[in-house]
């Protein structure tokens, strides 16, 4: 006879071992039955990846095929996407959809991805070289720059111009285009005598204030700000806002997120911004990952997933879209009452409401 | 052995009183710790007004200041903790803790702004208390620990909320100020220069101060004269916590949003502990001075703004402040090992 307490243990361990045994095979039923689909961004956090997330669950969920997330743990942490595509190669995902952390380091891991039969999509940003991937779908980051540099041109006329422009950082490749997107659409070069202060804001708000601080103090007269994303631009306009010059200076930015991107172009705060749309990049990447399962026919090429020139002070011979507009297809948490707000600055600027 | 001998060399420094020679009082002027940083402050505030007529006016260093205000505060903290002989490398995230904390109480949930500050504080203090227990019950080393929780509480602030929002007039009063002339002087300036003071003194005079830098000398040593080491390195850890809670108020005065990403992508961290190098306290304890750190933190920020408005691109400011970082550090061993002869 077992005494109680044995018998307890072992009727325990039992059911320790059926319910570990039970996953087990459901998890091994779904992985043969279910199509995966991988998607890999730098980081968890990050509005813009939440959103991109959401999409990919969104379109994994209407086609019922079953989304694998991971990330790194930075912007620049190639060492956990290695790892990600590993395991979901392991895992039995028929494609993998990839916001590389490092451009050029990832290409090994992906090349070995792709040898393995698993086809690999970056989104957002492209691996060096582009066709490391079967394909890429993505902003074109040097028009946004573009679109907010001619913006500006066109508001401003002949009038004398300095600028500062508050970067990301050294080496970072969206940072580069949108900057040379800017001047160029703003017809100018680089080192150009109207850029009087450029920095790193690293897209950080403090970072952003700070530099804007320090380049009031290297030329007091800058009347145009160019900012690599929304919070560095939140970070200059308080800058502006302490130093009583929030009024005379024009603030571009590339983005879109809700805040503080559109809730400043609503507040007036910023004149105009690049919005981009990662959802729409998750959504058509998922779609292709299974296309390819069930056709095998693979995406190639660079897909452009669009940009569109946000504002609520429209220029003649400017293409931009409103307020509205700009909220309706934000990404992150748009406040209470700031569809209302954004009603009346376009109704204000007479910008029809979007169909 | 060599410990003792170590910490009895360092005492010799620290408590020794010298006869009153004048050649000698000069050299034990220029062995204090504070003076390295101090002479490469005045130099490199000499170079950058040589360079451009903005850097050297009072406007300009009034933004300095301010610029320099969160990390200082932060580094005020870490300076306790290294001068133990521990690291704290989770403080920027915990002050964004705080930070979001405090903003989001107020603005999003209608709690009292001044209560929210008060939890915020709380929270923050009772993160260094966690801090201080792992270290000294599990005998875990300060660098584990610290580097375990920089990531618990990012995380943490990141399940509490992704958003940034905007803070209510009434948290953001240290921003405000008074005018001497032209110039702002931010009540945040004054809180953080009174707070080195505080600091200062506490170390210089009283026994809990003078005990932090025993503990880093010789813990052991510590230990036997009757000292709980224990319930001091907790104490240590939780002021530090409460110093962030602190720092998280400044960073909300300044920027005026709660910001949950700012404590990691904003390189706090990493910019604390360049202050309290570059200000001289040695990273094996025992040895350095507060006043040293602000010194530390202020040399950051002028690099930062007198590069920018000589027009030298970051990535030279990156690699400057990098060989500053070690130049600092061999003078002060160099100047030691010269001291011991």
């Amino acid at each position: 006879m077992f005494s109680t307490q044995k018998s307890k243990k072992l009727a325990l361990m039992v059911t320790i071992i059926l319910v570990i045994l039970g996953t087990f095979g459901i998890f091994s039923a779904q992985a043969q039955d279910v199509v995966q689909v991988g998607l890999i961004t730098k980081t968890e956090t990050n509005p813009f990846f939440v959103k991109m997330r959401e999409g990919a669950q969104a379109a994994a969920d209407a086609a019922g095929v079953k989304l694998l997330t991971a990330s790194g743990k930075s912007d620049s942490d190639n060492d956990s996407q290695v790892t990600a595509i590993e395991n979901m190669v392991n895992a039995g995902v028929k494609g993998i959809l990839l916001v590389p952390a490092d451009s050029a380091a990832i290409a090994p891991t992906v090349k070995k991805a792709r040898e393995a039969g698993v086809l690999v999509i970056a989104l957002d940003t492209p691996t060096i070289p582009q066709d490391a991937v079967d394909a890429l779908f993505a902003t074109d980051n040097l028009k946004a720059g573009l679109l907010i540099g001619q913006y500006a041109k066109a508001a401003l006329g002949d009038k004398p111009v300095k600028i500062a422009t508050l970067d990301a950082a050294p080496g970072n490749k969206t940072g580069v285009l949108r900057h040379n997107g800017f001047l160029q659409g703003f017809g100018i070069e680089e080192g150009d005598a109207s850029i009087v202060c450029s920095g790193d804001s690293g897209g950080d708000q403090a970072k952003g204030q700070t530099l804007m601080e320090n380049c009031l103090i290297k030329d007091p007269d800058i009347n145009l700000v160019y900012a690599i994303n929304e919070p560095a631009a939140a970070g200059a306009y308080t800058a502006l806002d302490k130093a009583g010059k929030a009024d005379g200076v024009m603030i571009v930015a590339v983005d879109g997120g809700c805040a503080p991107g559109i809730a400043g172009i609503i507040s007036g705060h910023f004149a105009a911004t690049s919005q981009q749309y990662p959802l729409k990049m998750a959504q058509m990447g998922v779609e292709a990952v299974i296309n390819f399962a069930k056709t095998g026919d693979k995406p190639w090429g660079y897909t452009d997933t669009g940009v569109t020139l946000i504002s609520a002070k429209p220029l003649e011979g400017i293409d931009s879209q409103g307020a509205v507009f700009g909220a309706q297809s934000c990404w992150g948490t748009l406040e209470d009452g700031e569809m209302d707000a954004a009603m009346k600055v376009d109704a204000a600027a007479g910008i029809k409401p979007p169909a | 052995m060599i410990c003792t001998i170590l910490s009895l060399r360092k005492n010799y420094f620290m408590e020794t009183v010298l006869p009153d020679s004048p050649l000698i009082r000069i050299r034990r002027f220029l062995l204090r710790p504070t003076m390295g940083p101090l002479i490469a402050l005045l130099i490199a505030c000499a170079f950058f007004g040589s360079q451009t007529p903005r850097f050297l006016t009072i406007n300009n260093f009034s933004f300095i200041f301010q610029q320099s205000i969160v990390v200082s505060v932060l580094a005020i903290g870490q300076t306790l903790i290294i001068l133990t002989s521990g690291i704290d490398l989770s403080n920027g995230a915990i002050m964004s803790l705080g930070a979001v904390f405090m903003v989001h109480l107020a603005s999003r949930n209608g709690i009292n702004p001044y209560l929210a500050i008060g939890v915020g504080l709380a929270i923050t203090a009772g993160i260094g208390f966690i801090n201080g227990l792992l270290v000294t019950r599990l005998r875990l080393p300060a660098f584990i620990v610290t580097l375990g929780m920089l990531g618990i509480v990012y995380a943490l602030t990141l399940i509490y909320t992704s958003e940034t929002v905007p803070a209510k007039e009434a948290q953001t009063f240290l921003g405000n100020g008074f005018k001497v002339g032209d110039t702002l002087i931010t009540y945040g300036t004054v809180a953080m220069v009174l707070l080195f003071l505080v600091t200062w003194f506490m170390l210089r005079e009283t026994a809990f101060g003078r005990h932090i830098y025993a503990i880093g000398n010789n813990a052991e040593a510590v230990r036997l004269a009757g000292i709980s080491t224990d319930r001091l390195l907790i104490a240590v850890y939780s002021l530090a916590g409460l110093l962030y809670g602190i720092a998280a108020l400044l960073l909300i005065a300044r920027t005026e949003v709660g910001d949950p990403q700012t404590g990691v992508a904003g390189n706090f961290n990493l910019e604390s502990i360049t202050a309290v190098v570059l200000g001289g306290t040695s990273l094996f304890g025992g040895r350095g001075n507060v006043l040293g750190t602000l010194i530390g933190s202020l040399i950051v920020s002028i690099f930062r703004n007198g590069l920018l408005l000589m027009g030298i691109p970051s990535i030279y400011q990156l690699l400057i402040t990098g060989i500053l970082v070690i130049m600092a550090v061999s003078v002060d061993q160099f100047s030691q090992r010269g001291g011991a002869r």
